[in-house]
């Protein structure tokens, strides 16, 4: 009985011990020179994006273009995308989106496959700042897909004065209790305390941290809910009166209920990257670097922009944006000084472990 | 015929040894599939839970019983203790409802009884989310509940129904009513009545009659329905998140969020592990009382 136990053991340990090496050695392929020429109908690339935050055909119109079988599945959470690519030496996955500290994290365990800039050559759409973010300077590992940043979203007529600061959502006055909702994934539930006490979004310092800790522990039981996904309709519905929401998300309430509003706080919030990533582990790197290139076209971007109604880095696309939309949709009109004006988002390495563990224990206590 | 008895007879020495072994063929492929996909994967599930974390989940092979230590911190202890006591809470209003209604429905003529009992396991027809959002849209404060109440002037101002632990205890007895239900049924409805009868004619009033003939002999129904309850409402986690608004976690949140948020596999196992442990001790404690109950039931 104890014998194949232990052999599974060992089969289980061997396989873990098979991902961590594959991390390590992938470094070593970073150089492999990538063909230009290579007959790009002769590759097949499996995409991995957030649901809903793409154009529907895309797959058929990159197919049409290019001639590569292309198939997009979907993640949810950077985490489930996180967990897949690490979980065996190759995941079938070509291309991945992940948020910027995940592309910088992925990138330093040696998963990501180096961009060849040759065969992106749509990279000069972008802003120049978006070659320059903090994650990732000079898009080494990824290229942004669409950026934001994090703030309130909420109703005039529910909370009858336009919140400036990040304490009215984490001491909300009486009459706000029990309508409110926070983000509870990764890094965006210590950012609204984190933000109120004048610490970095990327803060690795222990008192920090557990100030914001205790901070968020005692907004718990003011809240409606921890809310990541239906935040937006909380509001439409008039279940919540304010929301922490990502600027994006935010239009999806704005889009049913024209009065809402956004606003970011006074003391500022994060600069977040949505990112495409190429695998070291694809066969089809040049197909990768394509469907890359092919994104980051103005009508592709412009596409994301006016459907998914999110900021695109792409200066050319955001140009040749309906000005109609910005005026219904003001936070796609937030200038891109205006965003950098937020702290980037960054991987901490071992640090953020500490990110995870406060989230645990917040979300933990009853 | 004098001198050899039975068991002497090499023929049916032959067959009882066949007889032994006639089990196999029919225990073996749902015995395997078990051990495969149950034993093997909780046995791994007790390896992870002494080595360390990776960063992106994964494991780093290092012995260490931290994650064990880390079990007995008051806020992971108070998340189980609370679990267990959502899950009793619900187990007691589910018998509280169940066992009535399956008494009466032991009562129908047969056709009313299929009718009621289709209408017991109607829900389950419908998928596990849809109900559990039809559930938000009732009690949320602009819901139906609140809007009727107010309607009817009852209250002046919504209640907050949704996002409370009352609503998680709410929708987890909403979901697994049937199951206290069916078992019950099951029970009752082999019960013969000619021992009611007896009890009848040799003077005990029906409450009597009900209280020492029906209620002894319902009891494992009654157990079976308790575990089928307890244990999907201990580990539930979709209820606590979607009706309870994340706010109140019960311990299969935390199992879910250790792999899938905080990617901490040796925690989660270790949850997960002392999770199925108080399952399995339940069960145990189920099986056992049965037993007791059915054969004080035959010496009786």
């Amino acid at each position: 009985m104890s014998y194949p136990f232990r052999r599974l053991a060992l089969a289980g340990a061997a396989a873990g011990l098979l991902a961590l090496t594959a991390c390590s050695s992938a470094d070593a392929g970073g150089g492999e020179a990538l063909d230009p020429e290579a007959d790009l109908s002769e590759q097949t690339l499996t995409v991995s994006i957030w649901a809903d935050y793409y154009p529907e055909d895309l797959a058929a119109q990159f197919e049409e273009a290019t001639g590569v079988k292309t198939t997009i599945v979907n993640h949810t959470t950077n985490e489930d995308i996180v967990a897949k690519l690490t979980a065996s030496a190759d995941s079938g996955i070509d291309v991945a989106f992940v948020s910027g500290q995940y592309a910088q994290a992925l990138g330093e365990q040696g998963l990501l496959a180096e961009l060849d800039k040759a065969l992106i050559p749509n990279e000069k759409n972008l802003y120049p700042e978006a070659l320059e973010l903090a994650y990732d300077e000079g898009n080494v590992y990824s290229e942004p897909y669409a950026w934001g940043t994090t703030g309130l979203c909420y109703r005039p007529d529910l909370t009858g004065f336009a919140p400036t600061s990040w304490n009215d959502l984490l001491a909300p006055k009486p009459e706000l209790v029990g309508k409110t909702t926070m983000l509870s994934t990764d890094r965006w539930l210590a950012m609204p305390a984190l933000k109120a006490l004048g610490y970095s979004v990327n803060t690795t310092d222990d008192a920090e941290l557990a100030e914001a800790q205790a901070q968020l522990i005692e907004t718990k039981p003011t809240l409606l809910a921890y809310d990541d996904t239906t935040f937006y309709s909380k509001l439409v519905s008039g279940e919540a009166a304010m929301v922490e929401a990502w600027d994006g998300w935010c239009n999806y309430g704005i889009a049913e209920d024209p009065t809402i509003e956004f606003v970011v706080p006074d003391e500022g919030a994060d600069l977040w990257v949505d990112t495409m990533t190429v695998l070291e582990s694809s066969q089809n790197k040049e197909a990768a670097m394509a469907f890359l290139n092919y994104i980051l076209d103005p009508e592709v971007q412009t596409w994301v922009a006016e459907n998914i109604l999110y900021k695109v880095p792409n200066q050319a696309a955001m140009e040749a944006l309906d000005p109609a939309l910005l005026e219904s949709y003001p936070t796609l009109g937030i200038t891109v000084d205006e965003l950098f004006e937020q702290e980037v988002i960054v991987d901490l390495g071992e640090d953020s472990l500490k990110y995870v563990d406060l989230n645990s224990e917040v979300l933990a206590t009853n | 015929m004098t001198t050899t008895s039975h068991e002497a007879t090499p023929g049916v020495r032959a067959s009882r040894a066949r007889r032994g072994l006639a089990p196999v063929p029919f225990l073996a492929p749902g015995m395997i599939f078990l051990i495969v996909f149950m034993a093997i994967p909780v046995g791994l599930l007790a390896f992870y839970t002494f080595f360390k974390r990776g960063r992106f989940g994964g494991l780093v092979f290092e012995f260490t019983l931290d994650n064990w230590v880390k079990l007995t911190e008051p806020l992971y202890l108070g998340v189980i203790a609370q679990s267990i006591g959502m899950a009793l809470v619900v187990t007691l209003l589910a018998l509280a409802l169940g066992y009535p209604m399956a008494y009466a429905i032991a009562g129908l003529s047969p056709k009313w009884r299929t009718v009621a009992l289709i209408a017991v396991v109607l829900p389950f027809w419908t998928n596990f989310l849809v109900r559990t959002y039809a559930w938000i849209l009732l009690l949320n404060n602009a819901g139906l509940v609140n809007q009727a109440l107010q309607g009817l002037g009852i209250i002046d101002d919504p209640i907050s129904m949704l996002y409370t632990p009352q609503a998680i205890a709410i929708g987890l007895l909403y979901m697994y009513l049937p199951l206290m239900v069916l078992p019950l049924y099951a029970s009752l409805q082999q019960l013969d009545p000619s021992l009611r009868e007896a009890a009848t004619n040799l003077g005990a009033n029906p409450w009597r009659a009900f209280r020492t003939v029906t209620l002894p002999l319902s009891l494992p129904g009654a157990l079976t329905g308790c575990v089928f309850v307890f244990v999907p409402a201990m580990s539930n986690f979709v209820i606590p998140e979607l009706i309870g608004g994340g706010k109140t976690i019960m311990v299969g949140n935390l199992v879910r969020d250790q792999f899938f948020e905080a990617r901490d596999w040796p925690f989660g196992a270790t949850l997960a592990l002392l999770l199925t442990i108080i399952l399995v001790l339940v069960i145990v404690l189920q099986s056992a009382v049965s037993r007791r109950v059915t054969e004080g039931g035959r010496r009786g």
